[in-house]
């Protein structure tokens, strides 16, 4: 598991909103590495169907991933104005596709709510909590638990 | 203590240099050169080891070494003829040398009983011949804590004073020689001052220490102030070369007190006459006691005790101090003027040890630089993303039509070129000579030699041949593979080769060469080749062959690498383990390497090993599948081809084979096995590329198209994701789009289970 990037303290930390679906959704900045237009990505064999595939970039072989369908919503059909974010979780570097960026947030952790009861599993596990903003409710993604964890394979 | 575990690590590495400068001059001995340099260098090794060892307290490896040299000391001196039964012997003990290295390194133990039986062997090789000097070299062997062998007179070596090249001015004359510029401050208290007399034995040089260097270690307890008397050198013609003349006496300032200075002598313990007086001491030489000033107390003569050596500074200063000691002891610049009636006269050890060196040490003028494999690695990764970015330039430059003979797109044929030479340049920095992994190779030889009770001799060849790190680092295994087969199977018995009319010792030949693009190793032996009936009728008779299958003779040479086939009449301890040609041949293939055996029957076999240079990029066909674009490793593909309705026959309710000249290979659709189709088209209208798996199965891969043979540069997918079945790693093709490289053996594996299923998106529970 990796260490929480983000510090809970009363400090103000900045988070970048997007787009998925009708949802809203945020990762903390730090996070981020880069913001990219969507190019195609080359299929995966034997891989779960969140998994677009993977792309080159600068050299770097890079997962993409269908936040939407990780998120158990419908694939995303992607758009001359899909991006990608491409953010570090763990010690690995994941592009997450989304339906676009909205913008940068800048929050004390005790305006993160805890994320209700009422949403699925699948859906409390990759959420932090949810964060309530001029009336919009962003959910905040936990990038850890995104990725699949490394299949016992060399073991 | 970090420290000291560095040097310890310093050490080490220089063990193994120091081994495989005592194996190199031992064989080198074998081959009948076993002059005075040879042997110097020899005992050189282990008396190095040995110091350095004593330093870090490493008992058991001190003894034995200990008793080694003082074999290797007696053979020297001509004590003990070096007979080829002795430097078997001594061969035998080097290796027994290194395990006791291996051993305090913390890896493997030391067979106890086989060292103490090599020990007490080399004892026995040292007694009858006890040398006539004072100290005998049988109390010495016994009671180690004694002064090594006092040699003749006339020994060896003993360079009196190669102390030029150095900041040491010398002359022949007595003079004052400053080291240090505060030494002229003289009204320094008298508590403080020492006097230290040092007269050195033609031991220490013979023992490749070297004055200079303590000199250099006194000046760093403080000031010192050296003076030479050379008043006991005879005159030229009654010079002895190999004698020691020289006295110095020096004049320490320091806040040390004695044990601190006494310390800096304890590597050359017994090997001089050291006085060390309180105060400005009385030099021995009454015309020297006038060049130094101040009172001069009765000089208290302490003994130089012998004791174990324990010191930690010893061995650094012999292989550290890199201006005294390199050009000095190890490559012997012309040792100061010849005319004058020098005690320094061309020095015979070093002069030797340039010689047996000058291939492995640098020189002083040539530099080298350490740099962490990371950086190289990092720089490697660098250079491979300037090679796909240039190849996407290049074409999307294409797209737009630009002639050839534009300036734009000469500009990127030179860009090409540069880049293409960067790269090979930047490769080339992580290549290294395959010598690392040949110099394990003699005693292995000697092993199985022995416990196969042949006569083999190896004969190595093109040693500095470079490969890539990643490379290098496999290279062992299949060697070692080969090189007991070559002795095992390959040679016969020593009375089997008399009687063929043979000498009794087989040469076993390991070469390396680079050829088109590739590193070549060949294991050659003249032994007796390959028995072609036998192997034959092996193969029949376990099942691997048909009877009725008519062979070249070089199919039947290439029947022992499948697996399950093992020629040997009885299961020895070397080979025949379960583990054959097969395992070679597959660890080789793993590399992306082939394997092949030439033989000629009463004349001996030649195994051919090629491997790629490096493990960074790959050889591979490009090819489309369902729309993918993937690349197939160019080692596994045996040929492509476009089949004909009549090759492909359908077996079973939904498989089909293929017939390929007169057997039947399964066919597999790529793009089905990787779940990129439901449904395969019918495999004529595709191509097919036969390929080999590591364990010698055969298929028949369908691809849509073929795009050409490409040099590609490995990517990892677990970086960022994981592993993925049927995918062996990924690339980034000229377009910037990445390309997977198939994992020809998980394919055909993959095939053999069920056909593939849609993968649900597997989620992960919450906590």
């Amino acid at each position: 598991m990796t260490e929480e990037i983000i510090t809970t303290t009363a400090e103000r930390r900045e988070l970048i909103s997007f787009r998925v679906g009708e949802q809203e959704y945020c990762v903390d900045i730090m996070a981020v590495r880069e913001i990219r237009g969507w190019s195609p990505a080359t299929t995966l064999p034997q891989s779960p169907g969140y998994m677009r595939g993977v792309i080159n970039l600068r050299g770097a072989v890079l997962p993409i991933m269908d936040l939407a369908c990780r998120l158990g919503m419908p694939v995303i059909e992607p758009t001359v104005r899909s991006v990608f974010i491409v953010v570090k979780a763990g010690d690995r570097m994941i592009g997450m596709l989304v339906d676009a960026v909205s913008d940068i947030l800048s929050i004390t952790d005790d305006l993160v709510q805890p994320t209700p009861d009422l949403a699925c599993d699948t859906v409390r596990s990759f959420i932090r909590g949810i964060i309530s903003i001029d009336g919009r409710m962003i959910s905040e993604i936990s990038l850890d638990r995104l990725l699949p964890e490394r299949e016992a394979l060399a073991a | 203590m970090d420290e000291l575990e560095a040097i310890k690590v310093t050490f080490f590495q220089e063990c193994e240099e120091l081994l495989a400068d005592l194996e190199g001059g031992l064989l080198a001995m074998q081959d009948g050169n076993d002059d005075g340099d040879t042997v110097n260098a020899v005992f050189r090794a282990v008396h190095s080891i040995k110091g350095g060892a004593g330093a870090f307290g490493l008992e058991p490896l001190v003894r034995f070494a200990h008793v080694f040299e003082t074999l290797l000391d007696a053979v020297r001196s001509n004590e003990v003829p070096a007979t080829p039964d002795l430097v078997v012997t001594l061969l035998r003990a080097s290796d027994v040398l290194a395990d006791h290295v291996s051993s305090a390194r913390g890896l493997g133990v030391v067979d106890e009983a086989v060292s103490a039986a090599m020990a007490a062997e080399l004892k026995a090789c040292t007694d009858p011949n006890a040398a006539p000097a004072p100290v005998a070299a049988a109390p010495v062997v016994e009671a180690f804590e004694a002064a090594p062998v006092a040699a003749p007179a006339d020994a060896l070596i003993g360079a009196d004073d190669a102390l030029d090249d150095d900041d040491l001015g010398f002359d022949f004359q007595p003079m004052t020689i400053t080291i240090d510029e505060q030494a002229a401050d003289v009204a320094a208290a008298v508590g403080n001052v020492w006097t230290v007399s040092i007269r050195p034995k033609s031991d220490l040089y013979r023992k490749a220490n070297e004055t200079a260097l303590l000199l250099r270690e006194l000046a760093r307890l403080g000031p010192i102030e050296a003076t030479l008397d050379a008043s006991a050198i005879p005159p030229l013609d009654q010079l002895d070369a190999e004698a020691a003349y020289a006295t110095w006496t020096v004049r320490l300032e320091t806040e040390e007190d004695e044990t601190a200075i006494r310390e800096v002598f304890e590597f050359v313990d017994g090997d001089c006459d050291l006085e060390i007086t309180r105060g400005e001491g009385l030099a021995p030489d009454a015309a020297l006691a006038a060049l130094l000033a101040g009172d001069a107390p009765a000089p208290a003569v302490v003994e130089a005790a012998p004791e174990p050596v324990v010191l930690a500074e010893a061995p650094v200063v012999v292989e550290t101090a890199p201006v005294a000691a390199a050009p000095v002891v190890e490559t012997a610049p012309a040792p100061v003027a010849a005319p004058a009636p020098a005690p320094a006269p061309v020095a015979a050890a070093p002069a030797a040890a340039a010689k047996t060196q000058q291939i492995d040490v640098p020189g002083p003028g040539q530099s080298v630089i350490r740099v962490d494999p990371e950086r190289i690695d990092r720089l490697i990764d660098l250079v491979g993303e300037l090679v796909i970015n240039q190849a996407m330039l290049a074409q999307r430059v294409g797209e737009y039509g630009i002639a050839p003979s534009s300036n734009l797109a000469m500009g990127l044929d030179e860009l090409e070129q540069l880049t293409r030479e960067i790269q090979d340049s930047v490769m080339a920095i992580r290549a290294q000579p395959v010598k690392s992994v040949f110099q394990r190779m003699p005693r292995l030889v000697r092993e199985v030699a022995s416990m196969t009770g042949k006569q083999a001799r190896l004969v190595m060849d093109g040693e500095n041949t470079e490969v890539d790190k990643t490379v290098i680092e496999r290279l062992s295994d299949p060697i070692t593979h080969m090189l007991r087969n070559a002795i095992d199977h390959g040679l016969e018995s020593p009375e089997e080769r008399k009687a063929a009319g043979k000498n009794p010792e087989g040469v076993v030949r390991l070469a390396a060469l680079h050829r088109s693009g590739r590193i070549v190793i060949e294991v050659s032996d003249d032994g007796k080749g390959i028995n072609r009936e036998r192997v034959h009728s092996i193969a029949i008779k376990k099942g691997l062959i048909s009877p009725e299958l008519q062979l070249t003779d070089e199919e039947i040479d290439n029947l022992i690498f499948l697996p399950g086939f093992s020629t040997a009449d009885k299961i020895s301890d070397v080979s025949g383990r379960g583990v054959g040609m097969d395992v070679v041949k597959r660890s080789v293939q793993a590399l992306g390497g082939r394997i092949s055996i030439t033989s000629r029957p009463g004349q001996g076999s030649t195994f051919t090993l090629s491997l790629p240079l490096t493990l960074a990029v790959l050889d591979g066909m490009v090819v489309d599948v369902a729309g993918e674009t993937l690349v197939v490793p160019l080692a596994a593909i045996v040929e492509s081809l476009r089949p004909k309705p009549e090759e492909v026959r359908p077996l079973g309710p939904v498989g089909s084979v293929l017939a390929v000249r007169d057997s039947f290979v399964p066919l597999i659709d790529v793009g089905l096995t990787l779940g990129y189709r439901e449904a395969s088209p019918p495999p004529t209208e595709g191509v097919v590329l036969l390929v080999e798996g590591e364990d010698g199965s055969r298929a028949a891969l369908v691809a849509d198209a073929i795009h050409g043979q490409r040099q590609v540069v490995i990517k990892s997918l677990e970086q960022n994701y994981q592993q993925v079945d049927g995918v062996a790693a990924a690339t980034i093709l000229g377009d910037g789009r990445v390309a997977l490289i198939l994992d020809v053996d998980a394919v055909i594996s993959l095939r053999r289970r069920e056909p593939p299923r849609p993968v649900e998106p597997t989620l992960i529970a919450a906590e």
